[in-house]
């Protein structure tokens, strides 16, 4: 059988890892993506934490969160889309002005 | 046998996960992340969730990535961005990783041991996580398809060309 204790390893390295590419990444899409990255580490450590208490009401739990990471993503990715129309970019870098 | 799989599926995804900051096409990187999220499934089904895991490659390796997918070739930066430059940003990103690595591993090592995963687990079945959809968290459910229909409207007026532009 597999330790818990390596799902969580595995979870805490996915973590950084997303965190290293949201910050050498420049632009908007690929950032998200480290955040989706973020949001699965996540749901990895929760699942392994469920499957050694045998706690199954968190595969539901983790079921909503994955539904809401979804509704998430339509709204980021319009809103990317949106910027690129106004400014003709998404890098990151380029996007430094508070008002449109 | 359950614990090769652990570390094919570990490995794959870790190395997806590189594979996706190494690229520099954003296409690449959104398919390194099916990749990526599909390893996940597979270790979702390891830990005895196999609703979790066709779930997650249904959803995550499949409806996310193809609306991500849909948006690069919409934006169609051609050769994209390459990755940071300035020397200084990359080791500051770095070194802001690994420091968030080490607090976390400290903290799970004061952590109180966690059972291992036994044998009674593998594999709940869906029949039970539906009556539980459908019982205990009906309310979140019913609320949750309302947010959906909310995401996707706001979408949908968010990205709409307005007349004169």
């Amino acid at each position: 059988m597999i330790p818990p204790g390596y799902f969580f390893i595995l979870s805490v390295v996915l973590f950084s890892l997303g965190i290293i590419a949201f910050f050498l990444k420049r632009d908007l899409i690929t950032q998200f993506m480290a955040i989706e990255i973020m949001l699965n580490a996540a749901n990895l450590a929760f699942l392994a934490l469920a499957g050694s208490s045998n706690f199954l009401d968190a595969q539901v739990i983790v079921f909503f969160i994955i539904t809401v990471a979804a509704a998430e993503a339509a709204i980021g990715l319009a809103i990317v889309l949106l910027i690129f129309r106004k400014k003709k970019t998404i890098k990151t870098e380029t996007l430094n002005s508070m008002k449109g | 046998m359950a614990i090769l799989l652990f570390f094919l599926f570990a490995a794959l995804a870790v190395g997806s996960v590189l594979g996706m900051i190494i690229s520099r096409n954003q296409a690449y990187s959104a398919l390194f992340l099916v990749l990526a999220f599909a390893c996940l499934g597979g270790l979702y089904g390891l830990l005895g969730a196999p609703f979790m895991a066709v779930v997650q490659i249904i959803i995550y390796a499949g409806a996310i990535m193809v609306l991500f997918i849909f948006v690069i070739m919409m934006i169609n930066l051609g050769e994209g961005i390459s990755p940071e430059k300035k020397k200084w940003t990359i080791a500051a990103a770095v070194f802001m990783g690994l420091i968030l690595l080490a607090e976390i591993v400290f903290a799970i090592k004061g952590a109180p041991a966690v059972p291992m995963i036994g044998q009674e687990m593998a594999g709940t079945s869906p029949i039970e996580i539906g009556r539980l959809l459908f019982t205990k968290y009906l309310y979140p459910f019913e609320i949750t398809s309302i947010l959906i229909i909310a995401a996707l409207v706001g979408a949908v007026v968010l990205v709409k060309k307005r007349d004169g532009e």
